[in-house]
Order: structure tokens, then sequence, then C-alpha cells
């Protein structure tokens, strides 16, 4: 994988003014947001702030109202997955987007299967790409014939990274990575993530849990009703200053110490 | 680095004198035991039914017909697994039959000869590809109405059960067309429609030397990646059993002589002399079903080995994650229905070619038996599953059945009891398999 600039001047992903809306009803308004390489930029907000909508239109399952996307510093246009995934763009859906019924090779390769020279479909070579790859991510998955239906939500979990990583990915958006693990699994997750962030890959989390994103984002941005509240560097807010933002949309310069403390009335 | 560790209570290798069973062990080695306990019920309905009727089912002459029978509609349910695989339903195919069979019947006998001059030894080639043509035609637009426009295909294909039964009646104002250009009733089977002795004899070599060459690729190929290798018995085993049913298939088409009348008719017209006890002429394998072989290896493939298959089988598993990984499901769903289409339109041309008619009811109900044998087969309802040759299988259940029940006398109305009593049976086995398969 070539190592992008790790200078930080050119943002790996720049979305300026993005706007959606349902309707009449803005799901997302005005938001612009930013990830430099080898950046793990945490995405936060309540129930229906967004969050999920901002990034389906960078990962190319949503089309955008108004707005402009930057890859390296050059406009980009996105208004489909496969052009995302062309600009090295992967995501890791919360519902994992999985074909059920298909086994992990399969799902692996959904969309972008490799071929034999006659035009078939090469499942021996896409069953030896799965098995060298899930060799790093996870060694003992052994079900490459089955189903993904009858694996763990774990073993489900690392063939949806498996994918993403597969393909050498430069921008990765995981959304709720670890809202269907147990402890032991969610620390793997975790491990996984700042090893991709050392190799200058730039991470996009979305979660609920403050906690997991003050651990491991560099930068959050939080979400309320449609807008971006702010972007702050983790360094230099408290937690509870982040959960003012999430809860009461004021920054931190902004709120009182009254406010905050009424956060754990 | 390992993300996730596996739960301890899964092993997934073999381990030789551990107590698995022989299901299991099967399964480990990629056979598909779902089909192997279709085929033992098959054998075990020809059983019973030979042992009701006297010893008259499981004989060439039997056997010869109950081919012929199962192909019109076994065609037809290679295409329903793609339809339902996608979660979707095609109740418009029995009266596609009789509209494109009817367009074929009028094509040959009334619209082609004027221009092709009567008795062109190409009317029936130009008929059946026209037919091929409407066919799929008519699959697309049921389709683009289906996927681009969101109409369920329950009512799309529900208003194309009246539509196109209408338009099979309009074709020709409701008469019969009769008879069939000579070469084209061929596809029907009939007394000169198949293979022949030595014709039958070549195509299961050729089968045989299929089947050896796949198991040997299969082995190679997963050699060269290093992947665990079935145990070189199993695949002997495998290769002997599979070239047997072959060449026992072709022995028992070929053991079906033709009739004496006429054979004696045969002899006459190629001068050939009536030996003392009679002439006994094998018809060997029947046309429709050197069609359904053909079918099914053209489905197959484009099922396990072509990106469309698997497309099909992705977006019928989770239309959402084959919508997010790129593939383009409309233009997909699309090209199931017009696939559908082609395979009616060929399996009219069988059922005219043995009628050797059109009529405007050709292909009534055609729809049920067609969805019955696809669900027989293990083709789930909810989507995603769903094999070839298990739609072949389930055909030939349902065929088996009904040929079983005419021949020890059952009455039509028992007949339709327990024809609609094995599909629920079938279906509730089924489920009750998969649900502890799932566990």
């Amino acid at each position: 994988m070539t190592m992008p600039s790790q200078n930080g001047s050119t943002p790996l992903v720049e979305m300026r003014d993005m706007s959606v809306s349902f309707g009449g009803v803005h799901a997302v308004k005005d938001v612009t947001i930013d990830l430099r390489p080898g950046e793990i930029l945490g995405l936060v907000g309540g129930n229906g702030a967004g969050k999920s909508t901002l990034i389906k239109t960078l990962a190319g399952a949503q089309k955008a109202d108004s707005g402009q996307i930057f890859v390296d510093g050059e406009p980009a246009t996105i208004t489909t997955p496969r052009d995302a995934k062309a600009y090295g763009i992967e995501t890791i859906y919360q519902t994992l987007a999985l074909a059920d019924n298909q086994d992990a090779p399969s799902n692996m390769f959904l969309g972008r299967e490799l071929m034999t020279r006659w035009g078939t479909l090469d499942d021996s070579a896409m069953e030896d790409a799965t098995r060298k790859i899930m060799g790093r991510l996870n060694p003992r998955f052994q079900k490459f014939k089955e189903p993904v239906a009858s694996l763990s939500g774990g073993q489900r979990q690392s063939v949806a990274i498996a994918r993403a990583v597969h393909f050498n990915a430069r921008i990765l958006i995981m959304d709720e990575p670890t809202a269907a693990l147990g402890p032991a699994e969610t620390e793997q997750v975790r491990e996984l993530m700042r090893q991709l962030q050392s190799e200058g890959i730039g991470i996009i989390m979305i979660s609920h849990d403050i906690h997991d994103v003050y651990d491991l984002a560099d930068r959050i941005s939080v979400m309320l009703q449609g807008k971006l509240v702010g972007t702050v560097n983790k360094d230099d807010v408290t937690m509870d200053e982040v959960l003012a933002m999430i809860i009461i949309g004021k920054k931190p310069e902004e709120v009182t110490t009254k406010e905050l403390e009424q956060l754990h009335g | 680095m390992s993300v996730v560790e596996a739960p301890p209570t899964q092993s997934d290798t073999l381990e030789p004198g551990s107590r698995r069973s022989l299901g299991s062990y099967l399964r480990d080695n990629e056979i598909d035991t779902r089909m192997v306990g279709m085929i033992a019920v098959l054998l075990a309905i020809w059983l019973v039914f030979h042992f009701l009727s006297g010893g008259t089912f499981i004989t060439p002459r039997n056997l010869w017909n109950l081919s012929v029978q199962t192909s019109a509609i076994a065609i037809m349910a290679t295409g329903m697994v793609l339809v339902i695989v996608s979660r979707n339903i095609d109740l418009s195919v029995g009266s596609m039959v009789g509209t494109v069979g009817m367009v074929m019947a009028m094509l040959q006998v009334e619209w082609l000869p004027p221009l092709m001059g009567s008795g062109n030894s190409w009317i029936w080639l130009v008929t059946l590809a026209l037919g091929v043509v409407l066919g799929a035609l008519i699959g697309a637009f049921q389709g683009s109405i289906i996927a681009y426009v969101g109409v369920p295909s329950f009512i799309v294909t529900l208003g194309g059960l009246l539509v196109w039964r209408g338009f099979a009646w309009l074709t020709a104002s409701g008469r019969t067309i009769a008879p069939m250009d000579a070469t084209f009733q061929l596809l029907g089977g009939g007394s000169s429609g198949s293979l022949g002795e030595t014709g039958s004899w070549i195509v299961g070599g050729v089968a045989c030397v299929g089947i050896v060459a796949l198991l040997v690729m299969g082995r190679r190929r997963r050699r060269k990646f290093g992947f665990r290798l079935r145990p070189t018995w199993l695949d002997v085993v495998l290769g002997v059993l599979g070239c047997a049913v072959v060449l026992a298939a072709v022995w028992v088409m070929n053991s079906y002589y033709l009739p004496e009348n006429l054979a004696i008719q045969y002899a006459e017209e190629h001068d050939i002399p009536v030996p003392e006890g009679g002439l006994q002429i094998p018809l060997g394998i029947p046309y429709p079903v050197l069609i359904l072989i053909g079918v099914t290896l053209v489905m197959s493939f484009v099922t396990n080995r072509l990106r469309f298959g698997r497309y099909v089988f992705s977006l019928g598993g989770n239309p959402e994650a084959a919508n997010l990984a790129g593939i383009k499901t409309k233009r997909t769903l699309v090209r199931v229905f017009m696939t559908m289409g082609i395979l009616v339109a060929i399996s009219g041309a069988v059922s005219i070619a043995r009628l050797n008619a059109a009529v405007s009811g050709l292909g009534t109900l055609n729809e049920l038996y067609v969805i019955a044998a696809a669900v027989i087969g293990g083709t789930s309802l909810s989507g995603g599953i769903g094999t070839i040759p298990g739609a072949i299988l389930g055909a030939l259940v349902m065929q088996s059945l009904q040929s079983g029940m005419v021949l020890i006398g059952v009455g039509a109305p028992v007949q339709d009891v327990v024809l609609g009593v094995t599909l629920v049976v079938a279906v509730a086995i089924d489920t009750i398999y998969r649900r502890r398969a799932a566990r």
C-alpha cells in the first residue's frame, strides 16, 4: 500500500457544506468535515443526528442535495457505491451488509469477483485470497465454505472488515464497529483500527459509545439535529465537554460550568 | 493478529476417527446431502409404484414416457429457481406458454410458409428463434415493470397470467392450429423425435468423459491452491456412480423400441427386411430430454460460474447488501425475467411439437406445476436458496407421482389431492430440515 503524505496539509477527504433532506426534513444541513491520513475521526451524536446519512453520501449509498466532496484535495464525484470504492473509500456498515446465504469468499468479493480468463468466476482464487487475509485478521476462522448466516457475530464482523481491508482502503468508514460485539471482540477491533491507522489509513468512526470514541479518536466531530456542532481535538476537551456538545449542542467555549454539572444531574 | 476469536465449541478441522455422522462427513466434502435425500425419495416413489402397478412402472416404456412428460415443466422450473431465488415469483409462465406457443404455431403454419416457401427446411429454426425472442421480450417487459417501476412481481405476473392467456386466444381467434412443421415436430419427442441407439450412446459417453473431467479439474484446482482434497476414494466413487447412472439411463432409453406397426412402416419406407420375431428399433434419448439436458447444463453454468448467477443469489440473500456492493440489481432482475421468458419459449416449443397442435388453452396451470417443482426441489420462497438440479428432481418427483397414479388407476381428483399434499409436506420437511441445520 502506498503511504499517503503524512504532513496533514491536504486532507484525505473533505466534505464541504453537505446537505441531505428527506421530504422537507433536513437530515443533514451544511455539514463540513475533513479526514487526514492516519487519523481516526470520531463522528458522534444522538439518534437522528444525521451521522449515518452524512457518511452514506461519502459511501455513495445516498445522494446529497448539495455540497462537495474532495479526495486528496481534488473534487470527487460520488454517486454510487462503486464510485466510492474507486476512490479507495470502503465502508463497514452496522448491518455489515453481508449476503447471508453466501459463503465468506463470495461476500468478500461481492461486486468485485475474481474471474478466470474465460470470464467465469474463479472461486478457488477467491477462497485462496480470503484464506490469506483471514489468516492475518482472524487465524482461527475456518468456515470458508458455509453461508455466513451460520457464523457468529464476531466472525461475521471479521468478514466485513476483511472485505474493506483487502481492497486497500485508504479511507475507512466504520458505522458502529463494536455495537454487536462482546468485550474481547471489541478490544480486537480496536487493536485492528490502531494498526490500520498506523498504516496511514484514515478512519471515520461512527459511534454511540462516547467512551469508545474518546479512547480511539484523534478528533471528534459532533452532530445534532442534522447540523455540525463542531469538531474538536480530543486532547483539548474533556469527555463531559463532548457530552455537552452531543446533548445541548454547545461548544466547550460556550458551555457553562452549571450546564456541565446538569449533565450528570 | 487476531480480530475475533472463534468460540471454542467450533471446530472446523476434520478429525479422523472422531464420531461424526455420515451426513456431516458428506457435507464437509461438499456433497449436497439434501440432493442425496431427494434422489432417495424419488427412488422410493418409483419402487412403491412399481410394486403397486404389478411391475409396470420401472420399465423402459414407462420411464421413457416419464422423461418426456417431465421435460416441458422441468425446462421452465430451472428458470423459476432464479426468479424465486431473487425474491420474486412468476405466475404468468403458463399463459406465456400459451401466447408464445400459439405464435410459434402460427409462424410455421400460416405466416412463414408464404414468405419462405411451403416445406422450407429452415422454417422450424426460424420459428423457434422468433419464439425465443418473443419470450425474452415478454420477460424483459414484465421484468422492467417489476425492477424499474417497482410493482411487485406477484401483481405484474398475475396481470400477465390474464393478459397472455388473452393473447393466446387472440393470436388465432381461438382456433386450433395444426399440424406442426415436420422437422419442428421432432422437438416434442414422439416416435421419430429421438436420438436413436448410436447417438444416445455417444451422448452417454460424452457425459461420462465430462463427469470425470470435472472431478479431475476440481482436484487439480484445489491442489494448486493447497486446499484440502476430497478423499480419493470418494472422488472415484462419485465418478463411477455418475457414469453408471448416465449409462444406465441411456441403456433404458435404448431398451424402448418403436411400436411394432410403426417399426414395420419404418422398415417399408427404408427398405429394411423385417426379420423373424419382429423388428426392434431402439428409440434412444428423446429430443425433449436432450433439450432439458442442454438447458440444465447452461442454467447450472449460469448460476454457478457466471457473475450474473452470483448476483441473483446475492440480491436474493440480502438486496441491500447487493446494492451497497455496487451490483446493478435492477438490471439483474430484468435479466432474470428475460431468462424465464426464453425458457418458457423453449418449453412452449416442446409442448406444441409434442401435441402437434397449438390450442389457446396451452400451458394452463403450468405456472403452478413449475413453481411446485422448484419449491419441492428446495428453492426457498424467502429467496437466496435453490439449485437447478433440485428443481429438475422436483419436477421428476411430481411427474412420477402423477404418472404412477395414472398407472394404478387413481382418478384425477385424487391425483390433485395427492400432489397438493405432497407439495405442502415437501416444504414442511424442508423447513424443519433447514431449521435444524441452522442450529
